[in-house]
């Protein structure tokens, strides 16, 4: 424990010392968020930022040092958490890199593999995207068709990949493709690494009923990736995906987390419909923040629960389905219920007669109805919670 | 304090499991509901309870309780409710003792409180009256001076086993109009006294509750609980305690319904097929899932809420979180586990009925979810 103090303050002395005042505020926008890569600039503070927390491991705290990160046990991490916290410190990289392949690679990749990506996540010079969803394989993703045909020690990939998040912008992607055709449809798939420079490689933005978006989608045309690049074995890529996926569904619903949003919904409906002695006036509105606000509580609490019990040794299991399927449809009764307390306000796609804030809340709760369909349906967080948790028959 | 049992509360959760699974059943529970005792309950269950230290869980141990935490309680609530139990924990401590125990002077606890944590008292809290609804605040029963003591008139419903107490807390209004929250309070009344009748009520669930008549019923001085026209804010604490131990007392309630529906959906089969294999079912059963996990989260939290000595805003808060939640869950659950058990769950001879009974009772005990989500709006400042 005397340890751990002494870290506690040789920590907050040097976080003070070497993070710039501008990081001590969160993102006024999301081009403030640091994601790393070669393809995008970033502001010369949040680059100063990243550099100095990267030279320590502190973007990664947690990973050996051998591989660029921290080296911190738990607890240190908690505390270096915690300091930063207390100065409100912007997370100086966040991403695919460090939240997904990163974990996985350290479990299961080859030392070839981790000595090249692994410090190169740590100092965001690399930024990762996930090819999983093609067009005809969404909820039935193990149905995937992407080929990859072994030619000496590489493999050639043709197909398409739908729903990359920030393809245009990645310099690398994880992709699953199929190495065997004769197999059951979940023992044939391979999980692959491919750099995004290499020839044969087409991207194109999607473009979303919200007006814009971060999705695109991928071609793949006879492309040239080494055997070497597989992670875990070939053919065995489905449990690998299986693994990332539950730990995305924790990730959605903790993304959803607005601390603010009660307020924000508060201050909206007494703008927009008014207020009687303090209280919102219209009682329906009224009572559906409330309702909004138990639910969002209930969700934090649930959460809140699932990590004391993951400290307390219990491991966690397919609930994580709850989080995406209950955080994402929270979100939505969120956005619809903002639109609703605008009313004709909330009618406007661009031009005069509406703010900024309108326009933004209008495709914000467009936007949001892809959150029960992004990440695994809530369909099918359903049945994986009716089969895995409960048990029932197929 | 994390939200996860400790051993020591996973070693209670087994003991009360067992007993509950060992000494009641569905099968006591309706034999109950067709007797003629006027209790509703087993006094002889309840007595070996008090042996197990749950009629004193949370009392202290000055006063022959265990002094353990409401987390604890919860435990024990949580198996109780499994199994429907009617014995009286909410009516005699949650509401009656703890009265005394956050009111009381000590020569009060000491007379009241040793004796129901050993199980041979039993006390009652008539705050409910005709109109007023879940508004502790809503009191229309007066109470004049009379000589040294007072002068008790008007009437108060649907007392928790209100026929089996050996003594009444009742509020009554000393000042102010009917609805101000000062104004109110509480007396200890001998149920046997003069101008007191107490009447049997049959509700929906088979449990106890009484009409509490008081026409110039006379109290003694001693009678008083707490401070003269203070008792306002003590009576929305002991509500607001008892509102958080009932959602654990549902939570175990809509565990058992939802596990049995489950174990339904397994076994029954049509079409040549367990009929959990349909997914317009499994997906119904997966959201009850989600339900009764959300509802776990604030229950637990409400429990912690009073062991970390948060105050009275923050525990009134997490109690309506958790009530209008487990409200909320278990109607939808008791609602969907007849639906699901089709034809022989609308049937008197099976068992599933009683789960939606208590689950129409319990959600309108205490305040119903709207009741709750309208006080936390006020809390919170809109």
């Amino acid at each position: 424990m005397a340890d751990l103090h002494t870290f506690r303050d040789e920590t907050r002395r040097w976080l003070e010392a070497n993070a710039p005042a501008s990081m001590r505020t969160p993102p006024a926008n999301p081009d403030q968020i640091c994601w790393g890569g070669k393809r995008t600039r970033y502001p010369d503070d949040v680059r100063r930022w990243l550099a100095v927390m990267a030279e320590r491991g502190w973007t990664a705290p947690t990973w050996p040092r051998e591989y660029g990160g921290g080296g911190l046990a738990k607890g240190e991490a908690k505390v270096l958490a915690e300091e930063m916290a207390k100065l409100r410190l912007r997370l100086p990289l966040t991403g695919f890199g460090l939240a997904m392949i990163g974990p996985l690679l350290l479990q299961e990749g080859s030392e070839e593999l981790k000595r090249e990506h692994l410090p190169a996540i740590v100092r965001g010079e690399i930024r990762w995207c996930q090819g999983y969803s093609e067009p005809g394989s969404g909820s039935d993703l193990a149905s995937l068709q992407t080929r990859a045909v072994r030619d000496g020690d590489v493999f050639v990939l043709n197909g398409q990949k739908v729903w990359t998040s920030h393809g245009d912008v990645s310099d690398w992607m994880f992709i699953l493709v199929r190495t065997d055709f004769e197999a059951a449809k979940h023992s044939g798939i391979t999980f692959l690494l491919m750099d995004m420079e290499t020839p044969g490689v087409g991207v194109r933005p999607i473009k979303l009923i919200s007006g814009s978006s971060p999705f695109c989608e991928t071609f793949l045309s006879d492309v040239r990736v080494p055997v070497r690049n597989v992670v875990g074995r070939v053919n065995g890529g489905w449990l690998l995906a299986k693994a990332l996926l539950g730990h995305e569904r924790t990730m959605i619903a903790d993304a959803f987390k607005e601390r603010d949003d009660a307020k924000r919904l508060v201050a909206l409906a007494r703008r927009y419909l008014g207020e009687d002695g303090g209280r919102v006036a219209d009682a329906r509105a009224r009572d559906r923040i409330a309702q909004l606000e138990m639910d969002q509580a209930c969700l934090d609490l649930t959460l809140a629960r699932a990590r004391d019990g993951a400290k307390a040794g219990h491991k966690p299991g397919p609930e994580s389905s709850i989080f995406k399927l209950y955080g994402t449809e929270l979100n939505q009764r969120r956005r619809e219920l903002m639109v609703e307390i605008l009313g004709p306000q909330a009618l406007g796609w661009e031009g005069p007669g509406f703010s900024e804030d309108e326009l933004k809340l209008t495709r914000d709760w467009l936007r949001s109805r892809g959150n029960s369909i992004e990440g695994g349906t809530s369909e099918v967080q359903l049945n994986i919670i009716a089969k895995r948790v409960l048990g029932l028959p197929d | 304090m994390d939200l996860v049992l400790s051993e020591e509360q996973e070693l209670l959760q087994q003991t009360a499991r067992e007993f509950v699974a060992k000494r009641s059943s569905l099968k006591r529970i309706r034999a109950l509901r067709e007797g003629e005792d006027a209790d509703g309950f087993s006094r002889e269950l309840w007595r070996e309870m008090a042996r197990l230290g749950w009629t004193g869980i949370i009392l202290p141990e000055e006063h022959g309780g265990l002094g353990l935490r409401y987390l604890d309680l919860m435990v024990v609530m949580e198996e109780l409710g499994r199994g429907l139990m009617p014995e009286p924990m909410l009516s005699a401590v949650l509401l009656g003792a703890n009265a005394i125990l956050l009111g009381g002077t000590d020569a009060q606890r000491r007379e009241h409180l040793p004796p129901v944590a050993a199980g041979e008292w039993l006390l009652a809290l008539a705050w409910q009256e005709t109109g007023s609804r879940y508004d502790p605040h809503h009191v229309a029963t007066r109470a004049e001076r009379a000589g040294s003591g007072w002068r008790l008139r008007g009437e108060k419903i649907q007392v928790l086993d209100g026929t089996a107490a050996d003594r009444l807390v009742v509020s009554a209004r000393t000042s102010g109009g009917v609805r101000d929250a000062d104004g109110i309070t509480l007396f200890v009344v001998r149920p046997d006294a003069p101008g007191v009748t107490v009447e049997r009520q049959v509700r929906v669930d088979g449990r106890g509750a009484a009409l509490v008549e008081l026409a110039d019923a006379r109290v003694e001085p001693n009678a008083v609980l707490g401070e003269v026209d203070r008792g306002g804010a003590l009576l929305a604490r002991v509500l607001d305690r008892a509102t958080i131990a009932l959602g654990a007392e549902m939570l175990g309630s809509m565990s058992a319904a939802f596990d049995m529906t489950v174990d339904y959906l397994k076994t029954r089969i049509q079409f040549g097929v367990p009929i959990g294999s349909f997914q317009a079912l499994k997906h119904r059963a997966a959201r009850m899932f989600v339900e009764l996990e959300l509802a776990r989260s604030a229950v637990m939290h409400a429990h912690r809420a009073v062991d970390e000595g948060r105050d009275d805003a923050a525990v009134a808060r997490a109690a309506s979180v958790a009530k209008a939640r487990c409200s909320d869950a278990f109607l939808l659950i008791g609602n969907e586990a007849v639906q699901m058990h089709g034809g022989i769950g609308m049937t008197d001879e099976h068992d599933i009925g009683f789960f939606l009974k208590r689950a129409r009772v319990a959600q309108l005990t205490l305040g119903d979810a709207a009741w709750h989500r309208d006080r936390m709006a006020r809390l919170d400042g809109y």
